[in-house]
């Protein structure tokens, strides 16, 4: 009986493992869905949603399942990637005003942007497995939010890599964000040009096996 | 009265007797009346989201528009197996509060925080 049981566990094991749902989290604008449509693109050809230069595009997490990585080494690693609103302790109506909406407008972006904050929360307190944080290397990384976000992130003890996304730009310092963070993984990349990917498919199969 | 900015400052001590939901409500009630909280002992991430949590459901489109936190960001510097054994938390560091529109920082910095504060409009 005890034989069958530890044969049925490793049988659950192999066959019922649970993919990792892996939640792309960072403060607005840092480029989450950019890349949350490159590694989508990138494996199945589809995009998960619209990007956009102006903050709060993404206001309703988005799941895309089953998505395969395989990094370099020949590594492969089935997850499912889910792109969040962009986590912010602060919302005012009026920054969209200045993007050419008008009034109405903007005061509803502002209201579901703070239901997308809240339900970017949500999942990560119930329904995620693991993080890929990206920070914009143009910004100052020791924004509380991130030093929140990451603690809550270590709090859970969910694996998570960061990356140092927009290195195209000229004033970027992925340095910066590697000396903020230097607990964890942190991988250049643009998302928009789709520099190094490769080494973010790696580092991805490495901590979320 | 002089003009300014009214700064609650909450002890360490007072803090460990409050629970996490009160600690929350107490913050944001100063924080909607226009007043700053500093904290001996910040919250804990955990508290910290939930904070964030009830601040966006308390955002109103012209009204109140969320809040200010800051804390030094303590890890980075203490990370050898010295800095992990006797490390509390970054919730052991001090924490300052306050309504986003009169509260803005201008430096960041591992040990040492530059704020301005302004009165409410
Ligand atoms: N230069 C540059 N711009 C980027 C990069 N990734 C995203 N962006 C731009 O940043 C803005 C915000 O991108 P988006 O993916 O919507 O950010 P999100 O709010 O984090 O989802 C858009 O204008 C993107 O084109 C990048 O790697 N380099
Ligand atoms: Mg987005």
């Amino acid at each position: 009986m005890a034989a069958f049981l530890r044969i049925k566990g490793f049988f659950n094991k192999l066959f019922s493992k649970k993919r990792s749902r892996v939640g792309i989290y960072g403060p607005p604008n840092a480029g989450k869905t950019t890349l949350a449509n490159r590694i989508v693109r990138d494996v199945t050809g589809e995009a998960l949603g619209p990007a956009s230069e102006i903050p709060h595009e993404t206001r309703r997490a988005r799941r895309k399942e089953g998505v395969e990585i395989s990094s370099g080494s020949g590594n492969k690693l089935m997850i499912d990637i889910v792109d969040t609103p962009g986590v912010t302790t602060k919302i005012d109506y009026h920054e969209f005003l200045e993007y050419g909406m008008d009034q109405d407008e903007a005061v509803a972006r502002a209201r579901e942007a703070t239901e997308g904050v809240a339900e970017a929360m949500h999942w990560l307190r119930e329904d995620i497995d693991g993080v890929i944080y990206v920070l914009d290397s143009t910004q100052d990384p020791f924004m509380h939010v991130n030093i929140m976000m990451i603690g809550i992130i270590e709090a859970r003890k969910l694996p998570v890599v960061i990356v140092a996304n927009k290195i195209d730009l000229p004033d970027a310092s992925p340095q910066r964000i590697k000396s903020a963070f230097p607990q964890h993984p942190v991988v250049e990349i643009s998302g928009l040009e789709g520099n190094n990917m490769e080494a973010l498919y790696s580092k991805i199969a490495e901590v979320f096996k | 009265m002089i003009q300014g900015v009214q700064l609650d400052m909450l002890s360490a001590d007072r803090l460990s007797k409050m629970t996490s939901y009160e600690k929350i409500r107490l913050i944001l009630d100063d924080v909607h009346q226009g007043c700053v909280v500093v904290l001996e002992r910040g919250l804990t991430p955990e508290e910290q989201g939930k904070l964030l949590e009830a601040t966006m459901m308390e955002i109103a489109p012209g009204g109140f528009s969320g809040i200010e936190i800051e804390t030094y960001p303590s890890f980075g510097g203490d990370k050898g197996l010295f800095g992990k054994l006797f490390k509390k938390g970054d919730n052991s560091r001090m924490m300052v509060i306050g309504p986003v529109d009169q509260l803005k920082m201008l430096s960041r910095e591992k040990d040492r925080l530059i704020a301005w504060a302004s009165a409410a409009q």
